[in-house]
């Protein structure tokens, strides 16, 4: 009774074994392969990363930077922190919210020219964001009137 | 007035809730009955003092009560009447109202369908829930009131953001959190099962239609989620892997686990320790991710507006809630006796593989969504976990998920003779070779990995049925038989057929989805067209429009196939201008088999718009499938051996799911 | 005992998780920011017209470096967090008489001129930028505030609005900082 309880335990744990190692294997190969890593373009510059790596560009669009091409669908913007500025090329729908001189993020590849190629364009957020502090600060000071711009 | 009534509802909802989380636990202690049924009543007026709170703010957004600050802040008077009862969950205060009012929910149908449960077990279980009411009502109070009013009052509202005016998601967040706030009753019956020191079958027979309840609404509120990301984003895409997805998704996971292992529990006593283990980590899931959704751990598209005070109050009930229950299982699950044995290949066997996997499932979710967290910790390195990450690990652990997921229901309990099994799956073997062979005739290429696992997918849905055959008799007795078999057939066992074969289908789907999905993006004037995947898209132009809250440019295209028409589809450009937001309306045909799906970019200002247009092969069939699993699990839950408040009744039945299959 | 152990090990996992949950909700860790390019940094050259219909100056790099501790605070009438900080801003630079000079961000100067003319109008210079200066400024939406030295060079600059305790706990300290 007491062998077959301990035999069932047995099976039980090399199945576990079997598959959470087989789990840990595969995350550990996909971690290293499948990370998008947070860059600015200073970072970019000064330390061009392997083209195959995936990065995530953010910075703010710099003004007057954007250009569509003929084709109306390739779109070329810069992106800067101010320091150094990156050339960004994509091709497709610009979000929503996507504006001059807004926080941009932009999720590709450098290229070997120094470009940067975006698979994805995501706007930081909307010019009438509203943190919560805000509201409190709105109870706190009871000014919470709304502007002409809201009521419209 | 109704304002402060609905606050003064909430904290007597405290009052009753502290009542009911101390006394009768402390009758089921000492054994005294009196003291433990106060735990009914109690969990019947929390229920009406919390459902009064939520009607008065459902009121005070019908009426557009602007000198309340939460609907000053969510609603506006010019939306449509049906955003502004649904404005009242989208927005942090209002949603947790309605997690509470779920909660308390749950907790008056045990109250008042679990007559036949012993008197400590129901004590304490209520005793538990009004615990986890306690502190999430005292979160709602101290951090997120919904009811503060301000003043001056603001001559209209910011409005409620347009994203979320969409019926899809309306119903999304009551459908999640009753997934997630289902789950609650799970953990607490594993709680007072741990500090009663006994779990036995009954205990799993009460377990199993709670966690069945809150699988099938996480399932439709993930399925409804996804389908609001799929045609509201506009991005063609329905699961992103976003940490918001991931969040609801593991609860997903460990849930299906439990509802599997609750089942070995019930009729072979055994996997008595994992499962409550699993019980208590399905609902700390869920709560975990109410944390990561409202604290700004992580950033994700569609998060709450978050405050780290916040977190740290959630952060805490957490601690509390799941770092002691997981302290109370490390000192009391020693205590439960080990159950009954069985042989590695036996339907108990079949079960410990499905739990491992999709535990394992879990936790590669878990660490992919959290890893970001803790590299930032570790060396200040910002990253971001995406797809790619996720495709290249829970898919090929649901593979052998899905193989085994066949072979299960057709294992005989205790033990099982594989060969016999394999025997019966002849025709499922069949079904996936049938699959592979259509796709690769299909599809030009050669495309090797996605025929096999379309072949997976069919040989799932064939063994299903084959099982479902086998239990009436299908073609092996005159039909008339075969239909009273299939009448008198328990309904959990059409459930999991259904559920199985749902599952099926939507993995299918979202095969289709990952593997042929074609998008085109074009820059096109009007008159001229584009082809996609055999159909002709013709632009016919933009017109602007104006909603009830909103300005919209919308696109007209024909849609024709070898001359014939299809479908008009009216993508659209909004403005809203309360918010100042745009968004993007995506319009959607669907042909069965796949999505035609377009969408209006900018103009180019010289007469041009930038057009995209997705071809989505088998996309409905995702959502089709999840319909099917509900169905399943409705089904199910409609057997009255499951049925609330009959277990005692069902027992005296003789147990057909029971018996050993013939093999 | 190593089944104790085994017991105990659903709640290590846990408390592993939840000390990086801690971490992680510390109040300075913001996983939206992009760090600030501008600190140390002297302002950039920029040369911005008065608002029309309002009788403060405009605001030039030439007026920042003059010796003095100054504070920037780029605003706007439609943004609705600026609303929420001005009271704290016209409190602040009246009790500690350090200049406050304005940038009106992409505004209608009517709009902006209501807007001061409702809430009171605390600065000395002010500004009007349709979207140019922000961007050499590095801001990333509206309202932003930046404290510079008697140099000109940027030593402090905060994103969103200067609310609550944030006065208390980093502009009154810096600003003692760079005013002994």
């Amino acid at each position: 009774m007491s062998l077959t309880r301990k035999r069932r335990r047995l099976y039980i744990v090399l199945a576990a074994l079997l598959v959470f190692g087989g789990a840990t294997a595969l995350v550990l190969t996909a971690l290293d392969e499948n990370l998008d890593h947070f860059r600015s373009p200073k970072d970019l510059i000064a330390e061009p990363p392997a083209p195959e790596r995936g990065i995530r560009l953010g910075g703010l669009v710099e003004e007057g930077s954007v250009e569509r091409s003929a084709d109306g669908l390739t779109v070329n913007f810069r992106v800067t922190d101010l320091t150094e500025s990156v050339s960004v090329t994509y091709v497709g729908i610009l979000p929503d919210l996507f504006r001059e001189g807004q926080g941009v993020i932009t999720l590709g590849n450098m290229r070997a020219d120094g470009t940067f190629a975006a698979r994805e364009v995501l706007a930081k957020h909307d010019e009438n964001y509203m943190p919560r502090e805000v509201v409190d600060a709105l109870k706190a000071s009871g000014n919470w009137r709304h502007g002409e711009e809201l009521s419209q | 007035m109704i304002a402060e009534l609905g606050h003064f509802a909430l904290i007597l909802a405290l009052l009753t809730a502290l009542v009911q989380g101390s006394l009768p636990m402390i009758g089921a202690a000492r054994g005294d009955a009196a003291w433990m049924a106060l735990a009914r009543p109690a969990a019947v007026l929390q229920l009406v003092l919390v459902a009064l709170a939520f009607a008065a703010l459902t009121y005070l957004y019908v009426v557009s009560d602007f000198t309340v600050i939460n609907v000053a802040e969510n609603s506006h008077s010019a939306k449509p009447m049906l955003y502004k009862v649904t404005g009242v969950w989208g927005n942090h205060e209002g949603s947790m109202l309605l997690w509470i009012l779920i909660l308390a929910l749950f907790g008056s149908m045990v109250a008042l369908f679990g007559a036949n449960l012993p008197p400590s077990l129901r004590a304490r279980v209520l005793g538990v829930q009004a615990w986890i009411g306690i502190g999430f009502l005292l979160f709602t109070l101290l951090t997120s009131n919904p009811f503060l009013r301000v003043f001056p009052a603001p001559a209209d509202g910011r409005d409620l953001n347009p994203l979320l005016q969409d019926p899809g998601l309306a119903f999304h967040p009551p459908m999640l959190y009753a997934g997630y706030v289902g789950f609650s009753m799970a953990f607490s019956f594993a709680i007072a099962a741990l500090i009663e020191g006994k779990l036995d079958a009954a205990w799993a027979r009460w377990v199993r239609p709670w966690t069945l309840l809150a699988w099938v609404f996480l399932t439709g509120g993930i399925a409804l989620g996804s389908w609001w990301a799929y045609y509201e984003l506009g991005w063609g895409g329905w699961w992103f892997w976003d940490p918001v997805e991931n969040v609801s998704f593991m609860p997903w996971l460990l849930g299906t686990a439990l509802l599997h292992s609750a089942i070995v529990v019930e009729k072979r006593d055994a996997l008595k320790v994992w499962t409550v283990l699993l019980a208590i980590l399905t609902f700390s899931l869920s709560l975990i991710g109410t944390f990561i959704v409202r604290s700004g751990l992580l950033t994700s598209v569609h998060a709450f507006a978050t405050d780290p005070e916040r977190g740290l109050f959630i952060l805490i009930l957490l601690l509390i809630t799941i770092g002691g229950s997981l302290l109370l299982f490390a000192l009391r699950a020693p205590v439960l006796k080990p159950g009954g044995l069985f042989a590695p290949i036996s339907r108990e066997g079949g079960m410990v593989i499905n739990n491992l996997f999709l535990a394992a499932a879990c936790a590669t979710v878990l660490l992919g969504t959290l890893y970001p967290l803790f590299l930032e910790a570790v060396d200040g390195s910002k990253v971001s976990v995406g797809p790619p990450f996720f495709n290249a690990t829970f898919v090929p652990l649901m593979v052998p998920l899905i193989f085994f997921m066949a072979l299960g229901p057709l294992m005989p309990w205790k033990r099982a003779d594989l060969a016999g099994v394999f025997a019966r799956l002849k025709l499922a073997a069949l079904g996936a070779l049938a699959a592979a062979g259509l796709t690769l005739y299909l599809r030009e290429g050669w495309p090797v990995l996605p025929a096999a696992a379309m072949g997976l997918a069919a040989w799932l849905f064939v063994a299903s049925l084959v099982e479902w055959g086998g239990r009436i008799k299908l073609f092996r007795a005159p039909l008339s038989d075969s239909w009273r078999r299939a009448r008198s057939l328990p309904r959990a066992a059409h459930g999991m057929t259904l559920a199985h074969a749902g599952m099926a289908i939507a993995v299918a789907g979202m095969i289709g989805a990952s593997v042929w999905n074609l998008e085109e993006v074009r820059n096109l004037r009007p008159g001229e067209s584009m082809q996609v995947a055999g159909y002709d898209y013709r632009f016919d132009g933009v017109e602007q429009i104006e909603g009830p809250n909103y300005l919209a440019d919308r696109a007209r295209f024909t849609v024709t196939r070898e001359g014939r028409p299809v479908a008009v589809l009216t993508p659209e450009k909004r403005l809203y201008p309360v918010q100042n937001m745009p968004t993007t309306e995506a319009a959607i045909h669907t042909t069965g088999v796949s999505d035609l799906y377009a969408v209006i970019g900018d103009s180019d200002g010289r007469g041009g718009w930038t057009v995209r247009i997705f071809h989505e092969p088998l996309v409905p069939w995702i959502w089709l499938g999840c319909l099917v699993m509900v169905l399943g699990g409705l089904v199910s839950l409609s057997d009255r051996r499951l049925r609330i408040g009959a277990p005692k009744r069902a027992k005296a039945r003789p147990d057909a799911a029971q018996e050993p299959i013939p093999a | 005992m190593t089944q104790r152990l085994f017991f105990l090990l659903p709640l290590l996992i846990f408390a592993v998780l939840a000390g990086y949950f801690l971490w992680g909700l510390s109040p300075d860790r913001d996983p939206q920011a992009l760090p600030s390019a501008m600190i140390d940094r002297p302002t950039p050259e920029f040369d911005l017209p008065p608002v029309p219909g309002l009788p403060q100056p405009g605001l030039a790099s030439a007026d920042l470096a003059q010796g003095e501790v100054v504070m920037v605070n780029f605003f706007a009438s439609w943004c609705v967090p600026c609303r929420a900080e001005h009271p704290y801003l016209t409190e602040l630079a009246e009790r500690s008489g350090v200049p406050l000079y304005g940038i009106n961000h992409r505004d209608k100067p009517e709009a902006a001129v209501a807007w001061l003319e409702e809430l009171g109008n605390p600065y000395r210079r002010i500004g009007a930028d349709s979207g140019r200066g922000a961007v050499e400024w590095g801001v990333s939406g509206v309202p932003e505030t930046f404290i510079l030295d008697g140099e000109g060079r940027i030593r402090y600059h905060h994103r969103g609005p200067l609310v609550g305790d944030l006065i208390e706990k980093e502009v009154e300290p810096m600003l003692r900082a760079l005013r002994p």
